[in-house]
């Protein structure tokens, strides 16, 4: 395929009209054809060379050009152009050599040069040389980004030569940076070197990591007899502790120091070979269906010189007696792993800190969500004490309605704004139609409340889908709550996650204040502990019933907008939320809002700290996770905060 | 259930009364694709597919001169269901081809049903291979069609030294991630530098496993993710990875189940440049592809998608029809026998070739992904022949699968035995 | 005692009457041993649905008896068809080694044989190695055994815990639906030993009958279910009745009076758990067979709502109440969901049953459990004219739940 390709490029190179009008920029391209239009980055180094080698005062556009995917291909002559998009399906394009325009042509009469992202990475280390002292920061940037990306021996003494020249005092930062973390990787000189990992003490960057641990891998080694003085040598490798008897011995296998041992499955083949008339070894064919039996005749085989005698396991003990083995640094000088290691250790432990204070702000972020999702259902299984399956679809149905919002407004931040309140109202709604359609008939039955509310969210779940599909919806946050905010390369969490987070503080302000400090919070009390004397009152426990129902669930289609801002918005979103708002609820205490913020945090911290234990597998940290809240259930079946007295009821 | 038998009977009776002349019974092909439930979303693309390539197919005259009618049927994305959905095709409605399945746990479930009754199936997604069954043809991507080529991408195009395999918990990325892991160590790279993770179906919170995956890249090596994430995930965890400032020069990921219709659900302009592994892309060029688009959004609506399960069924069905042709029957042992070494177009400028072993020759097509939605094909190799039983795995790289010669779906080749002729499920 | 005993529920005579006049109704209409009427498929269908109606009857006794909603009994269900699961698949794939290796040249050792049942089972979730649970899994009698001994065990220890520390109602409830959560989630990993996601299957195909049809299999499965069904019936009947029922129901309607009577109301609730999670077992060993493959999705959290949804519609607190609701609702949502319903063409908007089916289930069920609390069952009443009268103090049934009459007066 590949020589017909060339073929058929040899060919077109002949027919083409090329000729003596192409300028030089044109003839290097052209030279370099086949390997541009089909690059690889293990053969287009002597391409890029030639270019930017080529003293051509267009050699930076032209990588420039190729790096930003710029380069187009005429079909016809199979000349190449820099371009722009004039028109929808056509470009404009300009010739490298005297960068005029060539003419606007559709692009099916063209043929874009596509650079993966590996070739492009070795077009911007090639560029770092012309870009590094141009007037353009940007520019300055991006080949600094290269540098970073693929740091080179011999991109050292350019950037050194830079540094001088640099009038912007960010950039400057940078390149002194750079220089100190390449000092470190290429200098020749140890001393040097050695100062430069002192400076880096304490940095938490990941690419001053990056550096540092190269300079302390290991080869594993061996030796017969002692260790090795003269060698740099990082550990020893205790057999059966640091190192499995079995590896160690293979690695003598390979080097051949030793014979490979006889395995059960190489003795059967052997046997099987060595067949004569149904005898092998000196027994029937038939009994060997016993490792014993087959084993005594291998060596009966062996005894006779038809094959190697058998190595068992116990020669294998007593060859690795006779060797040592061993971590080998890379890297031949002490002093340099020295140094190195020593400031390791050092960053290691604040690594260490900041990665638990990482997991700690990804649990109170977890904790957050679960908050927003559970404090609806802490409000109607709590307060009112009746349990709603269909939450879930109330979560659901707000981030649907985030949805909508952002369909019709298409501004993100007004569609935030508006889809909040609306999300709220939406659902407030649906909340106050359930309880009078449903729910109010059977408070006295809570099992019943139970499994009706389920048959809810069976159907409202199903018409979500007949109404948007089972597709995931897209719910975009709005530009200022994309990105993260970095306290580190360690520690980092994400706007929206901060916005979640305050958001859910922001509730429970607000439940705080409708409970405690509204006419309707204390109604609410009152017919929580006795809707009989409340009533007597002039209560109207109905109507009470109604708002609280409603507002628990205008919170669950708020918390509905949020979740869905920062995972997907589909019909399945409230289930996946259900059953750890119930966790929630149950393990902090029902009647309680401080109990689900507490039954959020113990939820969300536990689950991050069992993922941390077992990063391998998420799906066991949620399975651990529930074992843990049912038997911790056993323990304090009223959950942590647990009413006291006669509210408490049964 | 006996209604429709009886109501069968009598069509077939009524038809042999009123058509003595001329019996024009029409070839039956089942449509085993879930219509409702989880897996509805991928899986009613495939059915709409069918019966439009059904449709085409009877308006060119039909099959042998009879007309094709297809019989949809809905196994709710129920396992259990494909099993007895499957019998119920091949014994009640008598069908001569099953088009469906889209898990591997579906297929597995039909499978003893269709060896048993001796039916036939075309099973147009990507699986993780270690399988060949008498009965299926399997014109998705086997791993060395899909994930290996992905893999040499980044080891080769992207030099990535470390590698981070992203799945959710079921059998496609277990698998693959088993047989890319044994793949990587013959390749020179260390287990230290795998990075294995499963999460659940549908799983949201990627904060951490964005995380630890840049913290990957502290000991200098570039990391790369494999990611074998399925369906609603994937979109809390392309936010993750924009949120953290993560971009595809600095850590690329590779998706195997992410195409035009997962990502028609997506904001794509923060995933510019990640990159997935398919056999077909919407954006291939080629006269068939744009034909074949044109027709769809014809058939389905201007706003759809195509996708690489799509390209499998349009290259089974076209290969079924051939057969068909050259048996000059729809026995299924007939038209088995002739699907080997058939030849057909695909959609992205090649021909598919159909081996002995059941699977396709395809091409491997890597794509760059764009903020339209879209696919940028920037890598295309020529046919990989597709493996039924990887080489990369010590159990299974003895076997082999051929039909033809040695009509053994599980032949070791060490022993020179026959392993089974009914597959193990 | 056992005339007595029947005399005094007749409904059993009615039911077991039912049971056989429909089990060989089947058979005659079946493939395997009579006119060839029914499908295969469809004998499987109703085999499957005796299965169900089986789980039905020991989901009724714990809840609609004893009041304890358990949201969880798919778990049991699922694991007693996992241990069955379980010996069917390692002896069919001892068969196919041990034929696959009789043409070697070398007879196998045990531990080649057990290492090529291990691989092929395991192969498709990339490990070779049996896991320690599938230490009896040559042996079909302790197999068996597992069938009743791992749910019992399950719901002993768990009912020990929960009941223990008086977990009761909606607590308790959502205990159990956590429980099977979590059993399921963890199935769900390949690491579980139980082939993760992929689950157990071709399990219809059993071992050395490699001969028989499955137009016989399903038949002899049909007979299988229609059996423990009878039996079932007739134990929790007996169950039920007596001064054990009595203690039972008391303990539905008010727990804290039975219990200052002196009665160990833990015993007798962990007693009823533990014995409808032997038989939710059972069942499972029953349906799984006939279905062909289990996988942890059926253990989801909403396989078990769904079974308190059947008991609900059929009416709780008898048992022939949860045969219909199972037999109905199942049978109906297989028939609505499989595309054969015709469509009702409204003019602006065609009513598809497959997406409508859901939304019409999840109604129904709220308008049952407002309205018709006694459910399907309650239907009897009416045309025995049984309804009990509205005595002072009486037991208010069912419908009323764990309610006292005062308040449901009111």
């Amino acid at each position: 395929m590949r020589i017909f390709f060339l073929a058929l490029v040899a060919l077109l190179f002949l027919v083409s009209p090329l000729s003596a009008q192409n300028g030089p920029v044109q003839t290097l391209l052209q030279d370099n054809r086949a390997k541009i239009i089909k690059s690889s980055r293990k053969s287009i180094q002597p391409t890029i060379d030639a270019i930017a080698s080529s003293g051509l005062p267009q050699a930076q556009l032209v990588l420039q050009k190729w790096q930003a995917r710029e380069i187009w291909q005429r079909k016809a002559d199979g000349l190449f152009f820099y371009g722009e998009k004039a028109a929808p399906k056509a470009y404009r394009l300009f010739d490298f050599d005297s960068a005029e325009p060539v003419g606007e042509f559709p692009k099916k009469q063209l043929k874009l040069v596509k650079p993966n992202s590996g070739v492009r990475a070795l077009i911007g280390t090639s560029l770092v040389q012309f870009q590094l002292n141009d007037p353009d920061a940007a520019l300055r940037r991006a080949a600094l980004l290269s540098i970073e990306r693929d740091p080179a021996v011999e991109l050292l003494a350019p950037l050194r030569a830079s540094i001088g020249a640099e009038s912007n005092v960010d950039i400057l930062t940078l390149k002194q940076r750079l220089n100190t973390l390449l000092t470190i990787r290429f200098d020749t000189d140890p001393e040097t070197r050695i100062a430069a990992i002192k400076e880096v003490a304490g940095d938490l960057g990941v690419d001053v990591r990056a550096t540092l641990n190269p300079l302390l891998t290991t080869d594993l080694a061996f030796a017969e007899g002692a260790l090795p003085e003269s060698k740099n040598i990082a550990a020893q490798r205790v057999v059966g502790e640091d190192i499995t008897a079995a590896a160690a011995y293979e690695m003598l296998v390979a080097a051949n120091r030793a014979p490979t041992v006889t395995t059960a499955n190489e003795i059967r083949k052997v046997l099987a070979a060595h067949i004569v008339g149904g005898q092998v070894g000196g027994a029937a064919v038939a009994t060997l269906d016993d490792l014993g039996a087959r084993i005594k005749a291998y060596d009966n085989l062996a005894a006779s010189g038809t094959v190697p005698p058998r190595i068992a396991e116990v020669e294998r003990e007593a060859t690795l007696a006779s060797f040592v083995f061993y971590d080998l640094y890379k890297e031949p000088a002490k002093a340099v792993t020295d140094a190195a290691r020593k400031t390791l250790e050092g960053i290691q432990t604040r690594v260490g800190f900041n990665q638990a204070l990482d997991l700690g702000l990804d649990a109170l972020s977890l904790a957050s969500i679960y908050f927003l999702a559970a404090i609806g259902l802490a409000i109607t299984f709590g307060v009112m004490g009746v349990i709603n399956m269909a939450h879930g679809e109330f979560i659901m149905m707000g981030a649907y309605t985030g949805y909508v919002v952002q369909q019709i407004i298409p501004d993100y931040t007004i569609s935030l704004i508006v889809a909040l309140p609306a999300a709220f109202v939406v659902t407030f709604a649906a909340g106050v139609a359930m309880e009078r359609l449903v729910i109010r008939w059977l408070y006295h039955r809570p099992l019943e409340t139970l499994l009706a509310t389920f048959g809810i969210s069976i159907a409202v779940q199903q018409i979500a889908k007949n109404i948007f599909g089972t597709q995931a919806r897209p719910l975009t946050s709005p530009g200022w709550l994309d990105g993260a905010w970095v306290l580190n390369d360690v520690v980092s969490i994400s706007y929206i996650r901060i916005a979640i987070f305050v958001l859910a503080l922001a509730f429970l302000t607000l439940f705080l204040f409708i409970m405690k400090r509204t006419r309707f919070g204390l109604e609410t009390r009152a017919v929580t502990q006795n809707p009989r004397m409340a009533s007597s009152m002039g209560i109207n426990p109905d109507r009470v019933n109604m708002l609280t129902f409603g507002l628990g669930s205008g919170i669950a289609g708020v918390a509905g907008v949020a979740i869905g801002l920062y995972a997907k918005v589909t019909s399945e979103l409230g289930a996946d939320y259900i059953v750890q708002s119930f966790m929630t609820v149950v393990v902090g205490g029902v009647g309680n809002i401080w109990g689900a913020l507490l039954g959020a945090t113990m939820i969300g911290s536990l689950q991050k700290g069992i993922e941390w234990l077992n990063p391998s597998n998420t799906l066991a940290a949620q399975t651990y996770m529930i074992i843990f809240i049912i038997i911790f259930i056993q323990f304090r079946p009223r959950g942590v905060i647990a009413l006291k007295g006669r509210a408490a009821g049964d | 259930m006996t209604f429709t038998k009886t109501a069968l009977a009598a069509t077939v009776a009524f038809g042999a009364i009123a058509t003595t002349a001329q019996a024009v019974e029409p070839i039956k092909i089942g449509v085993l694709h879930s219509l409702s439930g989880t897996m509805a979303i991928s899986e009613t693309t495939l059915k709409d597919t069918m019966l439009m390539l059904i449709e085409d197919q009877n308006a060119k005259g039909g099959l042998l001169g009879r007309p094709i009618e297809a019989v949809v049927v809905d196994p709710a994305s129920n396992w259990p269901l494909f099993a007895e959905k499957a019998r119920e095709l091949l014994s009640v409605e008598e069908v001569d081809v099953i088009f469906g399945s889209w898990t591997s746990v579906s297929r597995k479930s039909a499978l003893p049903v269709l060896e048993e009754l001796n039916g036939l199936m075309f099973y147009p997604v990507q699986y993780e291979g270690e399988e060949s069954s008498k009965n299926v043809f399997y014109t998705g991507a086997a791993p060395n069609q899909q994930a290996i080529p992905a893999t040499d991408y980044f080891l080769e195009e992207l030099g990535i030294e470390k590698f981070a395999l992203l799945g959710t918990d079921y059998v496609y990325p277990r698998t693959t991630n088993n047989i890319l892991a044994s793949y990587l160590k013959g390749k020179g790279i260390a287990e230290s530098d795998v990075f294995v993770n499963y999460t659940p179906f549908g799983h949201s919170d990627w904060s951490k496993i964005v995380a630890d995956v840049v913290a990957l890249g502290a000991d200098g090596k570039k990391v790369g993710v494999i990611s074998t994430i399925n369906g609603d995930a994937n979109i809390g965890f392309y936010k993750e990875l924009a949120a953290a400032g993560v971009s595809a020069d600095d850590i690329p990921v590779v998706a195997f189940s992410v195409g035009e219709e997962e990502l028609s659900g997506l904001d794509t302009a923060n995933l510019v440049g990640h990159l997935a592994a398919w056999n077909y892309f919407q954006s291939a060029e080629s006269d068939l592809n744009e034909a074949f688009i044109a027709k769809w959004k014809a058939f389905a609506g201007e706003e759809r998608v195509t996708n690489d399960p799509m390209e499998a069924h349009v290259i089974g069905f076209n290969m079924y029809v051939q057969a068909v042709e050259k048996a000059g029957t729809t026995d299924v042992d007939a038209v088995r026998t002739a699907m080997y070494g058939l030849e057909v177009p695909n959609l992205t400028g090649g021909t598919a070739v159909m081996l002995p072993n059941h699977h396709l020759a395809k091409p491997v097509l890597i794509g760059e992904i764009q903020a339209d939605g879209q696919f940028d094909i920037i890598s295309q190799t020529t046919e990989v022949p597709g493996d039924a039983w990887t080489d990369f795995l010590p159990e299974s790289a003895v076997l082999r699968s051929d039909w033809k010669e040695l009509g053994c779906g599980m032949y070791n080749t060490e022993t020179k035995t026959c392993v089974q002729i009914q597959s193990n499920y | 005692m056992p005339r007595s005993f029947i005399f005094r529920n007749p409904s059993i005579l009615v039911f077991i009457g039912c049971l056989a006049v429909f089990t060989v109704v089947v058979t005659v209409l079946s493939e395997g041993f009579g006119i060839g009427f029914l499908s295969t498929s469809f004998i499987k269908t109703l085999g499957k649905t005796l299965a169900l109606c089986l789980v039905a009857i020991s989901m009724d006794l714990v809840w609609g008896y004893c009041g304890i909603l358990s949201l969880g009994h798919f778990a049991f269900f699922g694991l007693g068809g996992y241990m069955i699961g379980m010996w069917l698949m390692y002896e069919r794939t001892r068969d196919i080694v041990v034929t696959s290796m009789a043409s070697a040249e070398i007879p196998p050792t045990q531990q080649e044989v057990k290492d090529a049942i291990g691989n092929q089972i395991f192969g498709v979730v990339g490990s070779s190695d049996f896991p320690a649970i599938w230490t009896l899994a040559g042996s079909l009698p302790a197999q068996l055994a597992l069938v009743v001994l791992v749910p019992g065990l399950l719901a002993l220890v768990f009912g020990w815990l929960a009941f223990r520390s008086r977990v009761t109602g909606v607590y308790l409830s959502i205990l159990t639906q956590a429980m099977t959560l979590a059993l399921s989630l963890y199935l769900f990993q390949n690491d579980s030993g139980l082939r993760g996601n992929n689950g157990l299957s071709g399990l219809q195909n059993l071992p050395g009958a490699n001969n028989v049809p499955q137009a016989i299999i399903s038949v002899w499965f049909l007979w299988g279910s229609a059996l423990a069904l009878g039996l079932g019936y007739v134990l929790f009947t007996w169950v039920v009745s007596g001064k054990f029922g009595s203690v039972i129901r008391g303990i539905r309607d008010d727990e804290a009076r039975v219990r200052f009577l002196g009665y160990p109301v833990e015993a007798y609730k962990l007693f009823i758990f533990v014995l409808s999670a032997v038989v939710a077992g059972i069942a499972g060993a029953l349906y799984y067979p006939q279905a062909g493959i289990i996988n942890p999705a059926e253990m989801a959290p909403i396989a078990s709502i769904y079974l308190a949804v059947w008991v609900a519609i059929g009416g709780r607190g008898r048992f022939y109440g949860a045969v219909i609701g199972a037999a109905f609702v199942s049978l109906v949502s297989t028939w609505f969901t499989s595309g054969q319903v015709p469509s009702i063409h409204l003019g602006f908007y065609t009513v598809d049953w497959v997406d409508w089916w859901q939304v019409v289930l999840g109604l129904s069920f709220v308008l049952v459990t407002l309205y018709a609390p006694r459910g399907i069952g309650g239907l009897f009443d009416l045309i025995s004219g049984r309804i009990a009268p509205n005595r002072h103090g009486a037991d208010l049934g069912p419908g009323a739940g764990s309610l006292q009459e005062k308040e449901a007066i009111e």
